[in-house]
This record gives structure tokens, sequence and C-alpha cells, in this order.
């Protein structure tokens, strides 16, 4: 072993290709979270909707995408649901960076079920009566869920949803089984360049660990000035 | 191939790998990694967990320093450094299983060490105290009083962690380790155009095994829970 080699990680081109690779990280991080929170909120609200039926269809979602690890989910979104399209929108798939288009959505559909059960208990936290004094007020059910309950239950949910982001975060690594050129990959493929795994590998920790302190820091800060209210 | 005659002719080696000819691979492989990388975490777990409760700071900040450090950090970082950093340090090349079950272990005991700190920090305060007063020592008032009924609680987050170790082995993959998810890849190339069945049937069998899991993590909270009910209300006071 020599010594570290500050001058990789800090300039030239593996530096231009480490940080290329924390960017669509970032972007990775940023498009599923856009994402996936709204589906979330909708699955949480399907499995607390008044009707068997649609707290059957949550309840199968969550349980099936849950018990899958996440690396089956891209593989079979990459390789395997393409082929039920027809031969050319699939050559056009491919065309068009469709590495990161399946990471995005397979890491979508993955984060929205841990956040829908998040949502979810944030929201059973709310006593009933809550919910019977806003229907008994006149309000509709989506409207003492808007008016009353979220509002509420935000308070609750964001500390499991801020840990549910980390979780995110790291999961990005994942993408790169599926060639999506995030920072894992990039990492993985400066040491193949450079025979150098200590360099790019302290480089990609370090962004990783920076990220999750500040997400972790956030959460700490949103849980001190908004703390729950005791019910 | 149809799927029926690409199930005839490759179920044996999804389940077994190349075994008993060549090295164990497939499911029975992820299962054996899953078991041993959570056997072996849970003594480091436990004692990195005690570490995160210690009353001595100097055992108490670097524990924590090393607990924050792997849970900021992706599962895939820490097989990475294991795989290309570890041989360059100590000069032998390890193999792929070991690799993997080092990084397995080193991961999932920094996630067990909160759950046996919680454990610890869950229980009445008045236990330890009781303990403390009877004349027992720290090391005796965790073994004896603390650590057995924290342990308790622990059990169905434990079956919970079982689950995750089993999606976790399947990033073995990435480095080439012959866990279920790289043989499904594997079969994949070779029969070349059933891909969608393939790997739902690859995502199928996951499902089945971690759901059936944590079906019995649930049986188990809610038997615990009957007893705790009864528990609490004992402790109330009048």
């Amino acid at each position: 072993m020599t010594g570290f080699d500050w001058g990789l990680i800090l300039t030239g081109p593996h530096h231009d290709m480490l940080v290329t690779g924390l960017l669509l990280s970032m972007r990775l991080l940023g498009w599923t979270l856009l994402l996936a929170l709204p589906l979330a909120l909708a699955i949480a609200l399907l499995h607390l909707a008044p009707s068997r039926l649609l707290q059957a269809l949550a309840w199968t979602y969550v349980e099936s995408i849950r018990n899958v690890p996440l690396l089956a989910h891209l593989l079979f979104w990459y390789f395997g649901a393409p082929e039920l399209l027809p031969e050319s929108t699939r050559e056009r798939l491919y065309a068009h960076d469709f590495e990161t288009v399946a990471a995005v959505f397979g890491l979508t559909l993955y984060t929205a079920a841990y956040m829908s059960e998040d949502i979810r208990s944030g929201i059973r936290a709310i006593p009933t009566v809550q919910f019977e004094a806003g229907r008994a007020l006149g309000l509709g059910f989506l409207t003492t869920l808007r008016l009353i309950i979220l509002p509420q239950a935000l308070r609750v949910t964001v500390p499991p949803l801020v840990s549910q982001t980390l979780n995110l975060w790291k999961n990005t690594s994942i993408a790169t089984v599926i060639g999506t050129a995030e920072l894992m990959y990039q990492a993985a493929k400066v040491e193949t360049a450079t025979f150098r795994s200590f360099e790019p590998f302290a480089f990609a920790t370090a962004a990783y660990l920076a990220l999750s302190l500040l997400i972790t820091g956030l959460g700490i800060w949103y849980q001190h000035h908004y703390p729950a209210r005791a019910l | 191939m149809s799927y029926p005659d690409m199930v005839d002719t490759y179920w044996v080696y999804f389940l077994i790998g190349r075994y008993p000819q060549g090295p164990l691979g497939g499911l029975v492989l992820t299962l054996v990694l899953a078991t041993l990388g959570l056997l072996l975490a849970l003594p480091v777990g436990l004692v990195l967990g005690m570490g995160r409760v210690s009353p001595w700071r100097a055992i108490r900040w670097p524990v924590t320093a090393l607990v924050f450090v792997v849970r900021g950090t992706p599962l895939l970082m820490v097989i990475f450094w294991a795989y290309f950093f570890l041989p360059s340090l100590t000069g032998i090349k390890t193999d792929r299983f070991v690799t993997m079950l080092l990084a397995l272990v080193v991961f999932d005991a920094a996630y067990l060490a909160e759950i046996v700190r919680a454990g610890i920090q869950g229980l009445p305060k008045g236990q330890a105290e009781a303990a403390r007063s009877l004349g027992l020592g720290y090391f005796r008032t965790l073994r004896l009083v603390q650590l057995p009924q924290a342990l308790r609680h622990m059990l169905p987050s434990l079956v919970n962690q079982f689950v995750s170790t089993i999606k976790e082995t399947s990033l073995g993959y990435i480095i080439g380790l012959t866990e279920v998810s790289f043989i499904a890849t594997q079969i994949n190339t070779l029969v070349f155009t059933l891909p969608t069945e393939i790997y739902l049937t690859l995502g199928l069998t996951y499902f089945l095994l971690c759901f059936g899991l944590s079906r019995c993590a649930y049986a188990l909270e809610r038997r615990l829970s009957v007893r705790e009910h009864y528990h609490h209300h004992s402790h109330t006071p009048a």
C-alpha cells in the first residue's frame, strides 16, 4: 500500500466520474421521494378506506413489495418487464437511459410500500373520536382526512418517513446492479481503471455518510421543533 | 423453451447450485448465508448494544460512532470494502462467501446493537436500580436482570431481522456469489427467452420465504403482547 492519493479524488477525470455518480445518486433520491410520497399516501388511504376490497388491495401491494429484496425488484423491472412490451417500444426504452428510469421506478414502488405503512400508523395514532367528530360536523370522509386527521398525523409521521428517506438514500446504491451510473457504479469503475480501491471507496463512503448525517440531522431538527403533541 | 421445461431443467440448480459436484449455491446458499450471518451477528450486536448503553464514555463513544457509521452507509459499500480492500490489507484473497458473511455480520450487528439498546433502555429503570440495591454489580445486573427481559422483547424484532438478512443476501449477486438471485440471472442467460417468468419466479420465491417468516414474527408478537399486557397491569400502582 502506498499513501493516500488525494489527487485522484479531488481533481482530474476520476474525480469528475465520482461527482457525476454522486449527482445521479442524489437525483435518484430526489425523483423517488417526489414520486413515492404521493403514492405512499394513496396506498395508506386505500388501506384505511371503508371497503374490504380496497384494504385487501393495499395490503397485497405492501406485502408483495416488502417481502422481496430490492435487487430482485430491479432485476425484474430492468430485464423482465420490458419483454412484455412490443419490440419497438423496448428498443426505444433501452436506448433512452432505461437504467435510470427503471431504477427510479423500482425504488419508488419499493419505498412507497414502506412509507405507506408509516403514514398509516401515523393516521391510526389519531384517536377515532377526532374522525367521528369531523363526520358528525357533516364533513365527508376525504374532507375529514384532509382537514382534521392528516395535519395532526403529519407530526407523528415525519420522523419515520425521515428514516425511510435514509433507507432510500442507501438503497439507491443497489441500482448499480442494472448498470445505473450512480455513485457506487462510478466508484467501482474508477477502481477498475486505476487499480486503487481505497480512494474511490473512501470518497463514496464519505459522500454516503455525509448525506445520511444530513438526513438524520433534519429528522432530529424536525422532532425538536415540531414534537408530536400528546393526544 | 417453455416455462415448464425451464422449471424441469433448472429447479435443482435454482435450489442448490452445482452441489454436490461444485460449490453449494442457490436458495439453500441464501438460507445458509442468512442463518450464519444472523447467528454470528447476534453476539457482536449484543456486545455493541451493551457498549451503546455503557456508563463509561471510553466505550460508549467509539461504539456509538461505529454504529452510526455503519448505519449511515449502504450495505453494498460495506461489501465493496470487504471485497476489494480487505485482501490488499491482509494479503489473503478471501473467498466470496466469507466476504459476504463478514459484511453481513458487521452490517447486521450494527442494527442489532440498536435493537439491544432499545430493549435495555425500554425496561423500567426500577429493574436496574432494584438489582443494584440488592448488591449486584453492573455486569451481573445486565446479565441476570436486564438482558433476559430485554431479549424477550426483542424476539419478534429478531425474526424480522432474519427476513431483512435474507433480503440482504441478494446483494451477494454483485460480487458474484452464487446465491439465488445470481443463479436466477445465470438461468436467464442460459434460457434467454423467458426473463419475465424467471424474475417473477425469483420474486415469488423470496416472497413465500419472507412472507411466511414475517407472519411467524407477527404471531410471536401477539403471543408475547398477551403476556406483556398482564405484566403491565400487575405493575400498575393502585
